[in-house]
């Protein structure tokens, strides 16, 4: 018996450790098209001081350890590049505190996050959290780290890492810090007044620690909810649509798409408009000044609100997106990958033209779109190509065109979000050197064993 | 071809003014009433162009069957007018294009029509319709949604080879000649719009009203009556065949449902709201459907009856708010026969 | 593998949607709440099928424990995304147990099981001739032309808690005044957890059996005790020519509990959908209404209830293979916990292997005190007697 296994065994108990072929098989790779690597170990840990002693183990053995949450990031980011151990963290789930006057939650890292939603809806009805449209079993930690977004982000305060209230970390050398209120008194409220320490882990990808806990911030939830689609033809005119929708501060959460099929959508940009009141006159009041921000484009026949039938909006206000994941079998296959690329708003013609020349250059079929983030402070545009995982060639034109589309976004001025190791060498290129030699410094000070996440934020991984 | 059967004579000669001073939605004294009537009439610019609602009414005022209101979509369209935002024309008019997937298929009498709600076709059941074959999507359906947008030209170029394929697919080689239509668009279709433009429809249209009557005539005796006070909600598309009109209170009577008489009933009736939201008329919808529904309640119904699946989609939310039961005509004559 | 499912099973995304149930309240495959990991998920497990028929990964006995310890709860069929594919995710499973079974390379629970009910007829390896040991007292006659076969099965004829209910249901029928017989001795195994566990050739042999004894019988109408030949004999029988009208015992005693007089009862109960009635055979309502018939019982539903329900457990073989096993994790421990959440002192069984799967979990989690498992029919004539 391998001797890491058995070390490994005595920490979290046999049940939850694995190095044999099938786990192995299943940790190598994500639902994307990034390559798989095999892991020697996948361990469940079940809380803070199993994940510490995993942690000093690996430091010990100098083997990479790869933290895990739901899995779904679709770019690679929890593929053991360089082999060791995966920390699927989904056992360490609890739900530790909800406080309903202060709006927050603090729940351990595997804490999915429509388990969340769920717990909220039961205990706490007039509470939400902002859900992304990630299938539900997307962990809260996981989806943080990486900077994601959801249907809140566009009302209630930009991306989910901007909704952090602190974070229990294990770091790379085995200490465990609290950042945040909660490293001083017993509450999650903020990460002020103090100095900011949660930003080290917040889109690095697991290179510089494990968050073992989060605190998260909570929302109203109103009891209705409705929507608004305004059909354009010429995309041009999007970003003074959001600009003017967003200004209204009215709609919950502002999405686009634009998709080749069905066909009564091809050639047009559908804009989303969730809207969310207590009482009909609020949602109709807000609906009244949503359309009439807009009057002058419906009023020039060039664009309009479309009706909508009652199981379409339940369909298009659902949260999170069923349908994004069933885009996987678009090709009959099984797959997708996309670039989310986080741009200016007035970018969002370039984001469209560019989605639609890259995919008839590659030759596969897209579905375009994304979210606005915060008050109209940035967009996610997310170009998804669908594959057939059971034809190489189909998989490789989804690389060649999720590199294209890197490349482009770089070039319009935004910048690949939770990008794969390929797509974070570009931005590392393009980035002002200085700081990257400064998130160097930072790694080499908080993980001297290169132990975490290697090949991740590397220029030559 | 497929020019309008409009009479100009007809039309001048008229003293009424029946098409306009009737509507519901433009105002219009005596003396602009004939002015607009004349414009409309020699092809010139009205604003009966720009404020029509598209709510078809004026086919059921006008005393002479002259067909007002095809004759505004016409010239709609000729001026290039769009009652409906571009985008969302266009996006309908390819939504509910042919798809060309039709083939033969044995069907018997009675052929019950489902236009293209395929979502409806779980009603086709029971008693009511036993042993019928019901028909349905993008290759046989009528099309005539195409007049709220300006686009008679559609209609003219899909409705003939919808004709053909429900012929040569279902009816011809079953050897059925009637067919019975669940939508009152589609009766209106080969009653009245057909004719108007001279296409001839091989079949003989029923009304499912009067399918339903008779149908309910002959299981008089399974009937249990159902004591409601129900408030009916009149299509657009029941404009081109007031004729059947009747059939309702026929239909009511055998299951024991009393018609509310209320203001926004028969000639009256108000449209659902829902063609005036593709139109951005998002006030007049609410005041529209604001006052249909109160106007149910003031009356005493408890029950909302449709028929057209669309003003059923449109209304029966704000139905249900104001405290009384959505249902479509086919559910309740179930009900009525215990099912 | 059946070419229909192999041209297909690359078409899983693994997005994890299969993990919850609609409601997302927490993991719902009872193979995943047990083991954690990503290979015992639906999908992950699919994948590991794939990779296993592409030479990927080899036959180990972990590979068979991942495959044979999915319930068929069908909890992933309802919460997967993917409309086109959802329908076969647990039959893709059961066509890999078939090509596993066909290489005889099976964990040891799922040989012994179906060793013992291809030599005795049923599973518990017990002498044919006790199977009706549960009827005794009871005056029941042998099938001779009523209107319906009662079909007890094996788990209703010998395990205890299966013959508590057997006798329950018997009793109420009588009170219904329904017209039924039994076969005893005569009665072999209905097949279903055969099926499920890939022995394919020997359910059609069970089946076959069951059939021609039926049809010369004169059997047309069949009352079943368990869920699982219910769903065998309603869905798997009719291909093999076997067409009788299948009924589970709820449903038959929903259309006659009106005329079945009850006292009132101060009663508070949760009701526990088997998969092989709710999932399997989309039959919600009738056992939840005859609950609602018992004047005095106030029905509560678990979070997860319906579609969401979590499974017991023991489905798709697992209550004779027992490959999930009964720790902390397993999910009719789970399940009697969220059962004791809703303050209900009975939780309510339609189905003899989640009467045994929850009745040993309440006593594992040391509940006994808290909430007791009885059956509907149990529960109906308690009121009957009172």
């Amino acid at each position: 018996m391998d001797r890491i296994f058995e070390r490994l065994s005595d920490i979290v108990g046999s049940d939850y450790v694995s190095n044999a072929a099938e786990e192995r098989f299943i940790y190598s790779r994500d639902p994307g098209v990034q390559r798989p690597h095999e892991p020697d170990y996948v361990v469940l840990p079940n809380t803070t001081e199993e994940v510490q002693k995993i942690v000093l183990l690996a430091n010990e053995e100098k083997i990479p350890v790869v933290p895990l949450g739901g899995g779904l990031v679709l770019s690679g980011l929890s593929i053991p590049l360089k082999g060791g151990i995966v920390l699927d963290m989904k056992r360490m789930n609890r739900i530790i505190e909800v406080n309903e006057k202060s709006h927050y939650a603090v729940v351990e890292a595997g804490t999915a996050m429509g388990m969340l939603s769920a717990y909220l809806a039961k205990h706490y009805p007039t509470l939400k959290n902002s859900l992304p449209d990630a299938p539900p079993v997307a962990t809260v930690a996981g989806n943080v780290m990486i900077h994601g977004s959801g249907h809140l982000s566009q009302s209630e305060g930009g991306f989910h890492s901007e909704m952090v209230t602190g974070l229990e970390v294990v770091l790379p050398t085995g200490k465990v810090v609290k950042l945040g209120s909660c490293s001083t008194v017993p509450y999650w409220f903020s990460r002020a007044p103090l100095p900011d320490l949660a930003g080290l882990f917040l889109g690095w990808n697991g290179t510089t620690g494990i968050i073992t806990k989060v605190g998260i911030k909570l929302y109203p939830r109103p009891l209705l909810n409705d929507g608004l689609m305004f059909l354009t033809e010429d995309v041009d005119t999007v970003p003074d649509i959001m600009f003017r929708i967003v200004n209204t501060e009215m709609c919950e959460d502002l999405t686009f798409f634009i998709t080749p099929k069905p066909a009564m959508f091809e050639g047009f940009q559908m804009t989303i408009i969730s809207i969310t009141a207590n009482s009909d006159k609020e949602m109709r009041l807000k609906k009244e000044i949503i359309r009439d921000t807009l009057k002058d484009y419906y009023e020039s026949k060039e664009a309009g609100f479309v009706p909508i039938p009652k199981e379409m909006k339940a369909f298009l206000l659902e949260a999170p997106q069923k349908n994004l994941s069933a885009f996987a079998d678009v090709r009959k296959g099984g797959g997708f990958e996309y670039v989310g690329a986080i741009i200016p708003v007035e970018k969002i013609p370039d984001a469209y033209r560019a989605g639609l020349e890259i995919s008839a250059r590659n030759g596969i079929t897209y579905s375009l779109g994304g979210r606005m983030i915060g008050r109209g402070h940035s967009f996610m545009f997310y170009f998804a190509y669908p594959f057939n995982r059971a034809d190489e060639d189909d998989m490789n034109r989804v690389r060649q065109a999720l590199d294209d589309t890197n490349h482009a976004a770089l070039k319009m001025g935004g910048i690949p979000w939770k990008a794969e190791v390929s797509g974070q060498q570009l931005i590392l290129k393009q980035m002002w050197p200085a700081t990257y030699e400064f998130m160097q410094e930072i790694r080499g000070l908080l993980d001297p064993n290169g132990i975490m996440n290697p090949g991740n934020w590397e220029v030559n991984p | 071809m497929n020019d309008l059967k409009f009479s100009p004579d007809v039309c001048a000669k008229c003293d009424t003014y029946d098409c306009l001073m009737k509507c519901q939605y433009m105002d219009f004294d005596l003396e602009s009433a004939k002015e607009e009537r004349w414009k409309l009439i020699r092809g010139e610019d009205t604003r009966i162009l720009y404020d029509c609602v598209t709510c078809y009414a004026c086919e059921e005022y006008c005393p002479y069957n002259n067909h007002p209101f095809y004759l505004i979509v016409e010239r709609q369209e000729e001026k290039g007018i769009h009652p409906v935002p571009k985008p969302i024309e266009k996006s309908q008019i390819r939504a509910m294009a042919p798809r060309g997937e039709i083939t033969p298929m044995k069907v018997h009498a009675p052929v019950i029509n489902m236009c293209y709600f395929p979502m409806m076709l779980g009603t086709i059941r029971g008693k009511l319709f036993e042993g019928a074959s019901a028909i349905v999507g993008s290759d046989i359906f009528c099309n005539l949604m195409y007049l709220h947008f300006a686009r008679n030209s559609v209609i003219k170029e899909r409705l003939p080879r919808m004709i053909e394929n429900i012929q040569k697919n279902y009816l011809e080689p079953s050897g059925v000649k009637e067919l019975i239509c669940y939508h009152d668009e589609c009766y209106g279709t080969y009653t009245s719009w057909a004719p108007a433009f001279d296409i001839k429809v091989p079949f003989k249209p029923i009304h499912l009203f009067e399918y339903l009557y008779n149908r309910l005539l002959e299981l008089k005796t399974e009937i249990k009556p159902l004591n409601l006070k129900v408030a009916y909600q009149r299509p657009c598309s029941n404009r081109l065949s007031p004729e059947i009109d009747h059939f309702v209170d026929d239909i009511f009577s055998l299951i024991g449902v009393e018609r509310v008489e209320r203001k926004y009933d028969h000639e009256n009736a108000l449209c659902c709201g829902g063609v005036f939201e593709a139109q951005q008329k998002f006030d007049l919808m609410e005041q529209n459907q604001t006052r249909n529904v109160d106007d149910m309640k003031e009356h005493g119904a408890t029950h909302c009856v449709f028929n057209c699946p669309f003003c059923f989609w449109t209304l029966s939310d704000l139905v249900s708010q104001k405290g009384m039961t959505p249902i479509m005509m086919s559910d309740l004559c179930h009900q009525a026969l215990g099912e | 593998m059946k070419k229909e499912y192999a041209d297909i099973i690359h078409r899983c995304f693994r997005c994890g949607w299969c993990k919850l149930p609609l409601n997302f309240k927490d993991f719902n495959c009872p193979s995943y709440l047990k083991y954690r990991f990503e290979s015992f998920s639906s999908g992950g497990r699919l994948w590991l099928i794939r990779a296993w028929m592409n030479g990927e990964i080899q036959t180990s006995e972990r590979f068979a424990k991942i495959l044979f310890s999915c319930v068929t709860c069908k909890n992933c069929v309802e919460a997967c995304a993917m409309p086109k594919i959802r329908q076969y995710l647990v039959d893709m499973v059961i066509a890999a147990r078939e090509d596993m079974v066909e290489q005889g390379v099976i964990p040891p629970g799922v040989r012994d099981y179906l060793k013992a009910v291809s030599i005795s007829g049923n599973a518990y390896k017990m002498p044919q001739e006790q199977r009706a040991i549960w009827a005794d007292g009871l005056d029941i006659p042998l099938y001779s032309g009523q209107e319906y076969l009662f079909y007890v099965g094996d788990v209703g004829s010998y395990d205890e808690v299966g013959k508590k209910m057997a006798r329950s249901v018997a009793m109420l029928l009588k009170k219904a005044d329904i017209s039924f017989g039994i076969l005893a001795s005569d009665e072999i195994t209905d097949g279903n957890e055969v099926k499920t566990l890939g022995e394919a050739g020997l359910f059609e042999q069970i089946a076959s059996q069951n059939i021609e004894k039926f049809k010369g019988l004169g059997v047309r109408k069949i009352i079943t005790l368990s869920p699982h030949a219910f769903n065998s004999m309603k869905n798997e029988y009719p291909k093999l020519g076997g067409n009788f009208d299948v009924y589970h015992y709820t449903q038959v005693l929903n259309a006659a509990i009106k005329d079945i007089s009850m006292a009132e009862v101060d009663l508070k109960v949760t009701y526990h959908d088997p998969c092989y009635l709710g999932r399997w055979n989309n039959e919600y309502w009738a056992p939840r209404s005859v609950l609602r018939s018992v004047p005095g019982l106030e029905l509560v539903e678990m979070d997860r209830n319906m579609q969401n329900a979590l499974c017991c457990g023991g489905g798709g073989g697992n209550f004779f293979t027992d490959i999930l096993g009964t720790g902390p994790d397993s999910s009719s421990r789970v399940r009697v916990k969220e059962a004791i959440d809703t303050g209900a002192s009975v939780l309510a069984v339609a189905c003899p292997i989640c009467y045994r799967m929850l009745s040993d979990a309440v006593k594992a989690e040391g509940l006994e005190d808290r909430i007791e498992v009885r059956d509907i029919a149990d529960i109906v004539n308690d009121a009957v007697a009172v």
